[in-house]
């Protein structure tokens, strides 16, 4: 836990430190400070809150990429009273990047998709650091036409920095799975809930991610690029990340505002990893609740609110001369 | 350069080439090109009447979507539709405003993809050609919306649609906008695929990220045009990740045939009479098991 402390949450730790070591020396001596203490407690919550408030987007993205930032494994066994993970493609192999199972979430049952990172260097190295083959999301869809069947719901939830750029990768079809999932998963009899828990990254975030609701919670982030990819690319420098990151406009605020994303799910004080309880709770209520509006839908309502969404999304506009104008849409993006 | 061989054709409803451009295409002078295989001068003139292929290697040149159009379709059968839809610049993402500027100045075209109704052979189709030269293909709103319009042509007139890519993936420029351009148009296919209408999709070089990995991917018969370069991740990316050589011919259309992705690979010479023969065939088949 030490060694992943982020900057911005450095001063912060250095006052609640300062908050238990005055405690404990009022402890020993019977000393009643508690107008100090309680003093030290809301500097130390004014402090949190103001940090929090103005996050920017590259901090945003340390927090969703938090090596102890809850997993799918830890959603799953915080959420499900019942899960049996099921697997491989039947075809190749079986990715353990993106995982995937059925269970009972509140007696309700769900089909459960997603990516698995790892919380250390070992289990990174075994489950690619979330980023999935051709296989992973040939075995989502496999899933996902089995929930079909079995008319249960879909769960996804996506955290992944991309899918793997790799010989292999690109041998078995990776372009060639994503494109399938897309254009199966458009037509899917059963709800789709998808959120981001942490990284969205790209096309490989997208092959598990097309749904009814698209969530994502408070300090994740979905991106068309990393961020030091799209500064690589387009201003050859590495360096301006930040720059790219904030253009990009990747944060769950910013995606709300586009209408890309339904919603978005609040963490808890400091963000999922101080309290994972706490977050898996916040992501079950509002999957819940959404999968309650849902439920009431025929499959062919479903299936056409869903393509009418994605039929939806895009922004243009029917004049070059307003395009030059440039003042489209701004209010929306903010 | 083409225009010259092929006349003025009158499908054009598009602005007509800069002189830049026409320097883009000719670098070394108005009369010969060096190819970029081989290193041989070719004489401009054999070098269109080759389709811009080199005699001498067989190294296919890229090729703009107007010159891609006439060497595909029949003289003056090309109606275009979607013209009037634009790029706007919902990020406020810096310079994106002055590259689409660019790159219609540069293209004479207002997005990186134009879609129309043509005849191939006297077979009625629904035709969409992409522009590497309009921001490397990229794919964002407009081309999604352009794409997702030929689809609902197709379906609505019930005429076998037929894309030809080539990008270097979503528009960066639109974010998140662009990468959905990816679940749109796959949707769109799915209910194409549902009505049981066909779809040729023919992936040129370079045919890359959100484009190969959406639409591109799911056609009843994929062509790839001979040595096409056509990804997922670009060969770069792939290598700073994996850190070793990539092995030769990695990500071309012929190492994409062997691994099963595609159902063939054309030279462009072949391509026009392929689609031919296929369209003949699909049309013979029509209500035999209605």
């Amino acid at each position: 836990m030490t060694n992943n402390i982020l900057d911005f949450e450095k001063p912060l730790l250095e006052l609640s430190a300062k908050i238990k070591e005055l405690q404990s020396f009022m402890d020993e001596k019977g000393l009643d400070l508690s107008e100090e203490l309680m003093k030290l407690k809301e500097r130390a919550a004014k402090l949190q809150r103001e940090i929090y408030a103005s996050l920017n987007t590259m901090q945003i993205i340390q927090i969703a990429r938090h090596p102890n930032r809850p997993t799918a494994r830890d959603y799953i066994n915080y959420i499900f009273d019942e899960f049996i993970e099921l697997h491989g493609d039947r075809k190749f192999s079986d990715d353990k990047a993106l995982i995937g199972g059925i269970g009972l979430i509140d007696n309700q049952p769900f089909t459960f998709l997603g990516h698995q990172k790892g919380k250390t260097t070992k289990e990174n190295l075994s489950r690619n650091f979330g980023m999935a083959h051709p296989e992973g999301y040939r075995k989502a869809l496999r899933l996902m036409k089995d929930a079909e069947k079995f008319k249960r719901p879909i769960l996804s939830l996506i955290n992944t920095p991309g899918a793997y750029p790799g010989i292999g990768a690109e041998e078995r079809g990776q372009a060639e799975a994503i494109a399938k999932n897309l254009m199966e998963m458009s037509a899917l009899k059963v709800p789709v809930i998808v959120v981001v828990t942490g990284e969205g990254g790209s096309g490989g975030a997208l092959g598990i991610g097309l749904g009814d609701r698209i969530m994502m919670l408070e300090y994740s982030y979905y991106s068309v690029s990393t961020p030091e990819a799209c500064a690589a690319i387009l201003w050859k420098d590495v360096e301006k990340a930040a720059e790219a990151a904030e253009a990009l406009k990747i944060t769950a605020k910013a995606l709300k505002g586009l209408g890309i994303i339904d919603r978005i799910i609040k963490e808890p004080v400091g963000g999922a990893h101080q309290n994972p309880e706490e977050a898996t709770m916040l992501l079950k209520k509002a999957v819940l609740e959404e999968y309650a509006s849902l439920s009431k839908l025929s499959p062919d309502e479903l299936i056409n609110q869903r393509y009418m969404k994605y039929r939806n999304l895009g922004v243009y506009n029917n004049d070059w001369n307003d395009v030059l104008e440039g003042e489209i849409l701004k209010e929306e993006v903010e | 350069m083409f225009k010259d061989l092929f006349g003025k054709p009158k499908y054009v409803t598009v602005r007509t080439r800069t002189k830049q451009e026409k320097e883009d295409i000719s670098p070394d002078s108005r009369l010969w090109t060096k190819c970029n295989s081989c290193n041989q001068i070719i004489f401009n003139k054999k070098l269109v009447e080759n389709l811009l292929v080199c005699p001498e290697c067989n190294y296919h040149f890229r090729i703009s979507a107007k010159d891609r159009l006439a060497i595909t379709i029949d003289e003056d059968s090309f109606q275009e539709f979607g013209q009037e839809i634009f790029s706007t610049d919902p990020l406020e993402f810096p310079d994106y405003k002055e590259k689409l500027a660019t790159a219609r100045a540069r293209t004479g075209l207002d997005e990186a993809i134009i879609i129309g109704e043509a005849a191939i052979n006297g077979y009625q189709v629904v035709i969409g050609v992409m522009d590497f030269n309009f921001m490397g293909g990229s794919m964002g709103s407009v081309v999604g919306e352009k794409v997702t319009l030929a689809i609902e042509r197709s379906i609505e007139t019930r005429k076998p649609l037929i894309l030809i890519t080539t990008a270097g993936g979503a528009r960066m420029q639109e974010g998140m906008i662009a990468l959905m351009q990816m679940a749109k148009t796959s949707a769109a296919v799915k209910r194409l695929d549902d009505a049981g209408i066909l779809y040729i999709s023919i992936m040129t070089d370079p045919t890359s990220g959100g484009v190969t990995a959406s639409f591109a991917s799911l056609a009843d018969i994929i062509i790839a045009e001979k040595g096409a370069l056509i990804a997922f991740a670009g060969p770069r990316v792939i290598q700073q990740t994996i850190n070793t050589s990539l092995p030769e011919g990695f990500q071309r259309a012929e190492f994409l045939l062997e691994h099963g992705m595609v159902d063939m690979v054309l030279s462009r010479h072949e391509i026009k009479d392929t689609l031919t023969r296929i369209l003949k065939i699909h049309q013979v088949g029509v209500s035999n098991y209605d």
